[in-house]
């Protein structure tokens, strides 16, 4: 199976589904002629045209808004922001446009819109542009949201997320896009509201989601060799959850860990928790512990960014705690 | 941490305990499960065991003295540690007789001023050297020392339910001494922990084939207030006359469609009253002494006189069999209990009894309760008598009279008059019974 990147996975993804449906076009700033900000558009100008992969200004709510137009109009538009800090400018097309229309036009009006870029900090971009924003669109009824961890999750999903007649935003992240990973040649989908057991295990579950599904792949590694087994629940989508994975997995090693990128107030993990406690209850031999950012901006300083970030090592640290073993 | 004891529930039924000797004495070193005392309990005497370690401080209780369970009986704790409170804390029970005021225990310093740097000190280490190993942090941890709870978690807690554990006996390795599944499990691989005592309550079960209802205060007083009046089965009696012309008819009609068809006015009783039960359970019961179990199947007993005595066989789930198959059964059970040859098995398990005298011309008469079951139900003959009828005319009409003997600690008269209702619709319109 070939080995590409997750930012060439996505791509194939956009250019698989341009060439199947041609209602399907790109938006966003520098997604053509300089190929996207992270090269992940590359190519699709020269061969879609200034019609398909247009170039907008730096109007992060404008463009989000003619997409949403377009979506209602009957095309399928994949609108690309540069970083999902700049699309807080977009939130109103987003979150009052895109998540109610088809609540408030009575089922008059899909929205097949996606709405994608990276998510959450990569190094050293600061306070502003290093925000994990899964839980704030995850609040929202009538969103999908998905976070991809892989190249090949990336490519199914994205192109799930074209298809899917709803409003579907796909978290990306700017420290994964060179992540290599085997991605078949052959076409396939990932369902969304689909989790996927990437390890397991019997001792402790590890639930998470994009990005920190590569920090529980390397937790288990490590604890594997200490002879602690790991499940390793990636949620994919995070809105709609697949409970139903994450309430099997703690029911058969009676102890979780939930691992996330953002902050630890209102964060994804407070409801996955929830979910557990209330359908795991009986099964939990110690409390669940959560592992994320640091309640706090993201400091620009390298060792206070890497102190507050969600890391291997406090991963590993919560997974002992959880099975009472003395770190 | 100093560790209450307390006079513990050593048998289901324990209220109090009678302390019979003590095998250790006021600062004698303990471990936990050592034997501190021995417990004369409402059936055995029992060994009261420690469930702490370090010192025995304080023996509160005098050899010989009974205190209800849940009294405090001693204290365990470090050599100078501050027990003044605790021991205060039992109030100005008969235990206060036993201090031996001892000058080295530090209880002694009733002013907390003074007890403070002494008992400060040297606790200090002995604090400390505990969280210093939070694999096994506290598994001396005792229930008392968490103001009486158990802590486990809920996955123990299933656990040791399911095992049958009791999880006061099992120490925790978790923070705070909780209870974590390992801990389940070393005590299930040791055998040591003590099973559960089996509560009373658990006598008290639901089946799809019954239900036990708990004793209310008023069914007691009614129980034992009866009993004292007329015998241990406070027995009462209601008599319904019955028109048996309709089921007349339909027998005639049956007899005449030939022997297959055949039944007996018996085999229409046997019926119409497992059909009744039925649908009253109230009545389909048994007396269990200290509850009463109503069955959700009818197995009816119905009493045969053989040359050696009486003997009740059973049709089991007489309300599910059709008529035919009573009357085959019944004749087949009637034949085998006069040939002498019906096993233990036909005739137990009944929850209710039919007994028969009308083939003998008795008018009406009163059946014995066959214990537990709660009703017996006395058939008279089948006689044509004259009544008056709804327009005041007079008729000539088959009449019978059924006795119900009642269990008044069980049923009381008017659900005994309900269950008569019933059965007075199925045999009055034997068309009810196919309904």
């Amino acid at each position: 199976m070939p080995l590409i990147t997750y930012r060439d996975a996505l791509n194939q993804a956009l250019r698989e589904e341009m060439h199947k449906d041609d209602r399907v076009f790109l938006m966003g700033e520098e997604v053509g002629v300089y190929n996207g900000a992270y090269k992940v558009s590359k190519g699709l100008l020269e061969e879609f045209g200034e019609m398909r992969v247009v170039d907008t200004p730096i109007t992060e709510l404008g463009f989000a808004g003619v997409g949403v137009g377009a979506a209602m109009v009957g095309l399928r538009p994949v609108v690309e922001f540069m970083t999902w800090n700049f699309a807080l400018l977009a939130l109103d097309q987003v979150v009052n446009a895109a998540a109610k229309m088809l609540y408030m036009s009575g089922g008059q009006y899909n929205m097949p819109i996606v709405f994608r870029g990276p998510n959450g900090a990569a190094l050293q971009l600061s306070a502003q542009h290093s925000q994990a924003w899964e839980s704030w669109l995850a609040h929202i009824p009538g969103l999908k949201v998905v976070a991809p961890g892989t190249p090949y999750d990336a490519k199914g999903l994205l192109k799930s997320a074209i298809r899917d007649d709803n409003p579907v935003i796909v978290l990306e992240g700017e420290m994964l896009y060179n992540l290599k990973g085997e991605v078949p040649d052959e076409e396939y989908l990932i369902p969304l509201g689909k989790a996927e057991l990437k390890r397991e295990g019997d001792h402790c579950s590890i639930i998470t989601s994009g990005k920190m599904v590569l920090v529980a792949m390397q937790a288990a590694d490590t604890l594997a060799k200490e002879g602690i087994k790991i499940d390793v629940v990636d949620l994919r989508t995070i809105r709609p959850m697949d409970v139903e994975a994450i309430t099997t997995s703690v029911k058969k090693t009676n102890r979780a860990v939930v691992l996330e990128e953002g902050w630890e107030v209102c964060g994804i993990g407070s409801q996955i928790v929830d979910y557990i406690q209330r359908d795991c209850f009986d099964h939990l031999d110690s409390p669940v512990i959560r592992v994320h950012q640091a309640d706090t901006p993201m400091p620009y300083a390298k060792a206070l960014e890497k102190s507050a970030k969600p890391d291997l090592a406090k991963t590993i640290a919560a997974v002992k705690k959880v099975m009472y073993i003395e770190a | 941490m100093a560790t209450k004891i307390f006079m513990e529930a050593l048998s289901p039924t324990m209220e109090e305990g009678r302390l019979v000797k003590w095998l250790k004495n006021e600062g004698d070193a303990v471990k936990s499960g050592d034997v501190l005392a021995e417990v004369e309990t409402d059936k055995a005497v029992m060994e009261l065991a420690a469930r702490g370690e370090g010192l025995l401080r304080k023996r509160l209780v005098n050899e010989g003295e009974a205190v209800p369970v849940g009294t405090l009986v001693g204290v365990i704790g470090a050599k100078d540690e501050d027990i003044a409170s605790l021991v205060a804390s039992a109030g100005p029970t008969k235990g206060s007789q036993t201090q031996d005021s001892r000058p080295q225990t530090a209880d002694a310093n009733a002013t907390p001023a003074v007890a403070a740097p002494v008992a400060a000190a040297p606790a200090a280490p002995a604090v400390a050297a505990t969280p210093a190993a939070p694999l096994t942090p506290a598994a001396q941890a005792s229930p008392a020392a968490n103001g009486g709870r158990t802590l486990s978690s809920p996955l123990a807690k299933r656990l040791a339910d399911e095992k049958g554990l009791d999880l006061s006996r099992v120490s925790g390795s978790g923070p705070g001494g909780r209870i974590i599944k390992r801990d389940i499990e070393a005590a299930v691989a040791s055998g040591s922990s003590v099973s559960r005592p089996a509560s009373s309550v658990s006598s008290l079960k639901t089946s799809v084939d019954f239900q036990d209802l708990p004793l209310t205060l008023i069914r007691k007083t009614i129980a034992r207030r009866l009993a004292e009046s007329i015998g241990p089965i406070p027995t009462f009696y209601l008599t319904a006359e019955f028109d048996l012309q309709r089921a007349s008819e339909m027998r005639a009609a049956m007899t005449a469609m030939g022997d297959d068809y055949k039944v007996s006015f018996n085999d229409i009783i046997l019926k119409a009253t497992a059909t009744a039960l039925a649908q009253h359970p109230e009545v389909n019961a048994h007396w269990l002494g200290d509850h009463i179990r109503l069955h959700n199947r009818v197995h009816l007993g119905m009493a045969v006189a053989t040359d050696d005595g009486l003997i009740v066989p059973v049709i089991f789930d007489a309300d599910k069999k059709r008529m035919s198959e009573i009357a085959i059964e019944s004749k087949a059970l009637a034949k085998k209990a006069r040939e002498r040859k019906l096993t233990p098995a036909e005739y137990t398990g009944s929850t209710f009894s039919v007994s028969n005298l009308g083939m003998m011309q008795i008018e009406q008469f009163t059946a014995i309760i066959n214990p537990p079951e709660c009703g017996i139900l006395a058939i008279g003959a089948i006689e044509d008598k004259v009544i008056v009828a709804a327009d005041g005319s007079l008729e000539t009409r088959k009449r019978l009279r059924v006795t119900m003997s009642c269990d008044h600690r069980a049923i009381d008269g008017a659900v005994g008059a309900r269950f008569l209702q019933t059965l007075r619709r199925m045999i009055e319109n034997p068309l009810m019974l196919v309904y």
